[in-house]
């Protein structure tokens, strides 16, 4: 009897993994420090934290060399892109709830919280008796202690944002197909504009922050209106630059003549976090800004 | 499922390390990518934590064996209730859970290893790192986190220590390691299975996991968010969990719950996986009612997402809010019914011998429906209202998770060491730690019931007199409880160092790929997929 199976390489030992352990006690520890220090002279927290981030860093070009090594030696079968597809597909998924939690906290704070701080419900005596001045509004200007902001409006940075990065998930498809048509100058020339825009939409967005804080009043401490907008467009960013890097990457990797029509999980991955954070982008841009 | 040809080991096996045995020294631990290896190492770590959670509950019981005050300061009592809860939950069921599924799945399934085998061992090897974080600041000036394992807003926002920021830190990187660890799980039984192991020919233990496995990447990252609100609020002077800023406590309860609810799901499934191998094995009967467990677990999965809010029925959720959340309670107690009744079919007319694993089995069986039997009343709204936040609430959850999930992860053990190691462990000292922890796990939580039905509320370092007897049986049990577990650390250690030579298949009832391998399993199992008919 035959084997329909090839076999599945499973890697040696290797370094990277506690190397990346080490790096994430550092940043947790160093952070942790970091932060609770924020008031206080003289701490070490924040060069632990950097020095966390630069084991981290080391461990990722360090991995991920072993892994495009391997790669290129022809070591992964079918089975093994299957396996790291759906590792990354999963990986999605657990982002898609980390993002789930800051909309939940939206949502619960806009459509129960200020209501019922308004007197909606059966809370009549909520608002009377705690804040009566108190105006249930959202975007929420002034809060119930009386902290007042501005609301951010969609149009201007915002929408251009939203064009850019719904643009810019189209001309990495274009680089997607290009890539599998073997027409490298198109997949190179795509990728590249793809990079530029991404890195436009952040120079946008910081843009956006200071305007923000420096016009507008809008901060991190100016109510739950604030709270959520920054966090939720904070982590976004956050995604939005680490997808850069990845695209960074393999645009170079893409100089380099590495992937195949066939053969380009990486390329693959990083076109999935993409339209990821694209997706991502625009629920923000609904429910953040325009509702 | 029974019958198993295995190839020979093809000839095609071009890389080096395919046919070594185990490298020697420390390095092998912490460079490992064998998913033996890294399952032998999340259960010692599972058990270093369960030993520790173990010592905290001990200062605990202590401090509670008169009324007053004598051993510890009341801010200490809730640094040890706080961390005892944290350390069993995130650091002795979960990863113990982890190991075994790192152990079993790859040779339940005839895969080679892990799908991702160096992500496995980054999963693993960030939990010592973690938990030196979060043990750590206990240490520190101020102490660690006295908010409780559930960290209510504004106990871990206004009110908490300086060193909260680190315990959130280390909840980051504990989410980390189970959300890559459960990555790992998934990926690994949807493409690792062996010729002919089809969906509805997995082992259950697998079943359960792969559910387990979806719930853990659904709700790890929303309990991310939620130590992350808890952060903004607490040093960024945010106002989630803030009423004068337009948040609300309670949206903490709703968020922390969400995830929390899964949670206790996440604790509890791969339990019905052991106990669904270890009943048919003992009764020497299939499992009854293969089917109808996997869609009720499942079901169970499912629901558990609309199960929150029963954690605040007392909040002033609106009436209809309650209702729901009360009907959508009760209706796990169908899923979890059906699971329950297989079980006892499965033993009906069985052909049935007690060793160890079987006892640990039958006594999951019973203890853990009393466990869901209290939860039933606690799910009743009104009659909620008069537990909640007392020692019922306690009593209820440790029968489901000690004589739940970790009577479970003990019948594990005995079942498949002889598996792991090569030996067969003392069926006689087995036997007396499943005696003495049986009667001692009763006498520590039968009586919080009624300590709860009286009125003593949880999470206190003094009551009132009356309740001083109960409590002084409550902690006689604990002490108990927590001696009885160091014979299971001699059965292991015995275990390991030698005994009568396993089989490799002791168990006569026992089926199942991991049984057609010899014992101790060799480092690499599976490197050819075995064909199943």
């Amino acid at each position: 009897m035959t084997t329909k199976h090839e076999p599945y390489y499973v890697p040696a030992q290797s370094a990277w993994p506690i190397i990346g352990a080490i790096g994430l006690f550092l940043i947790a520890f160093g952070a942790g420090s970091f932060v609770s220090e924020l008031n206080s002279e003289g701490g070490i927290g924040g060069y632990i934290l950097l020095a966390g981030i630069a084991v981290i860093i080391f461990m990722i070009f360090g991995w991920f060399r072993t892994v495009i090594a391997e790669s290129m030696a022809g070591l992964y079968s079918p089975q093994m892109d299957r396996s790291f597809r759906q590792g990354m597909s999963w990986f999605i998924f657990s982002e898609v709830m980390f993002f789930a939690a800051f909309f939940g906290a939206l949502f619960y704070a806009r459509m129960i919280a200020i209501p019922w701080l308004g007197g909606a419900s059966n809370n009549a005596m909520t608002h009377e008796v705690l804040w009566p001045t108190f105006e249930a509004v959202w975007p929420l200007v002034t809060t119930p202690d009386g902290t007042t902001t501005e609301a951010m409006g969609w149009t201007g940075l915002p929408l251009y944002n939203t064009l850019i990065l719904l643009t810019s998930s189209v001309t990495l498809h274009f680089a997607h197909v290009g890539l599998e048509k073997n027409k490298r100058q198109a997949l190179t020339a795509w990728l590249a504009l793809t990079i530029v825009l991404g890195i436009g939409f952040l120079f946008l967005q910081v843009e956006e922050y200071v305007h923000a804080y420096q016009e507008m009043g809008l901060t991190l401490e100016s109510g739950v209106y604030g709270n959520t907008f920054f966090l939720l467009t904070g982590f976004h960013g956050m995604h939005v630059t680490l997808g850069t890097v990845f695209l960074i990457v393999l645009f170079f990797r893409v100089l380099k003549g590495h992937f195949t029509p066939e053969h380009h999980f990486a390329f693959q991955a990083g076109s999935w976090y993409w339209h990821f954070v694209d997706v991502v982008w625009l629920c923000l841009f609904i429910f953040v800004y325009v509702l | 499922m029974s019958t198993i040809t295995q190839d020979t080991p093809a000839a095609h096996d071009d890389h080096h390390d395919d046919h070594h045995g185990a490298p020697k020294g420390i390095m092998r631990w912490i460079l490992t990518t064998n998913h033996k290896d890294i399952g032998t190492l999340y259960l010692w770590f599972s058990f270093i934590m369960f030993l520790t959670g173990g010592a905290m509950a001990m200062v605990i019981r202590a401090e509670l064996f008169q009324p007053g005050l004598q051993l510890v300061e009341p801010n200490f009592f809730n640094q040890m209730t706080t961390v005892h809860g944290l350390v069993m939950v995130f650091g002795a069921v979960m990863p113990a859970f982890t190991g075994l599924a790192n152990w079993l799945i790859p040779m339940m399934i005839g895969a080679p290893d892990m799908a991702l085998p160096r992500m496995n061992n980054w999963s693993f090897w960030i939990l010592p790192f973690a938990f030196t974080i979060l043990l750590s600041s206990l240490f520190m000036e101020g102490g660690g986190p006295n908010f409780g394992w559930t960290f209510y807003a504004p106990l871990s926002t206004t009110y908490s220590p300086d060193s909260t920021a680190l315990f959130v830190f280390s909840v980051h990187i504990m989410g980390i390691s189970s959300i890559m660890g459960a990555i790992n799980v998934v990926v690994t039984i949807v493409n690792m299975r062996a010729p002919g192991m089809t969906w509805m020919k997995l082992p259950l233990f697998v079943w359960t996991w792969l559910i387990t496995a979806f719930l853990l990447i659904a709700v790890m990252p929303v309990l991310a968010g939620a130590v992350t609100m808890v952060l903004t609020d607490k040093y960024f002077a945010t106002s989630f969990f803030d009423a004068a800023g337009g948040g609300d406590p309670v949206m903490f309860q709703h968020i922390f719950w969400f995830f929390g609810h899964p949670e206790v799901y996440i604790m509890i499934l791969p339990s019905f996986g052991i106990i669904s191998a270890i009943v048919p094995a003992f009764s020497r009967k299939p499992l009854f009612g293969y089917a109808s467990m996997v869609y009720a677990t499942a079901s169970i999965a499912v629901l558990s997402f609309l199960v929150w809010a029963h954690h605040m029925f007392t909040t002033g959720m609106p009436v209809f809010a309650e209702l729901f959340f009360m009907y959508c309670t009760m209706l796990i107690a169908v899923p979890t019914g059906v699971k329950v009744f297989n079980w006892v079919a499965t033993m009906w007319r069985g052909s049935i011998s007690f060793e160890t694993p079987m006892l640990f089995a039958v006594a999951f069986i019973i203890l853990f429906t009393i466990g869901g039997f209290s939860g039933l009343m606690l799910a009743i709204t009104p009659a909620d209202f008069q537990y909640h936040d007392t020692y019922f609430v306690v009593a209820h959850f440790h029968y489901v998770l000690v004589t739940g999930a970790i009577f479970s992860i003990m019948a594990a053990a005995y079942y498949w060491l002889p598996k792991w190691t090569g030996n067969m462990y003392s069926e006689s000292l087995g036997r007396w730690h499943f005696w003495c922890s049986v009667i001692s796990v009763n006498v520590l939580f039968f009586p919080m019931h009624f300590l709860g039905l009286a009125g003593m509320p949880r999470r206190i370092p003094d009551y009132a007199i009356q309740f001083a007897d109960v409590n002084q049986i409550v902690s006689i049990g604990g002490f108990a409880f927590g001696l009885s577990q160091l014979i299971f650390l001699a059965v292991v250690i015995k275990c390991i160092r030698g005994g009568e030579k396993a089989p490799a298949k002791p168990w006569e009832g026992a089926e199942g790929l991991e049984w057609t391998i010899p014992s101790p399993a060799p480092y690499h199992s599976f490197t050819t997929p075995p064909e199943v008919k």
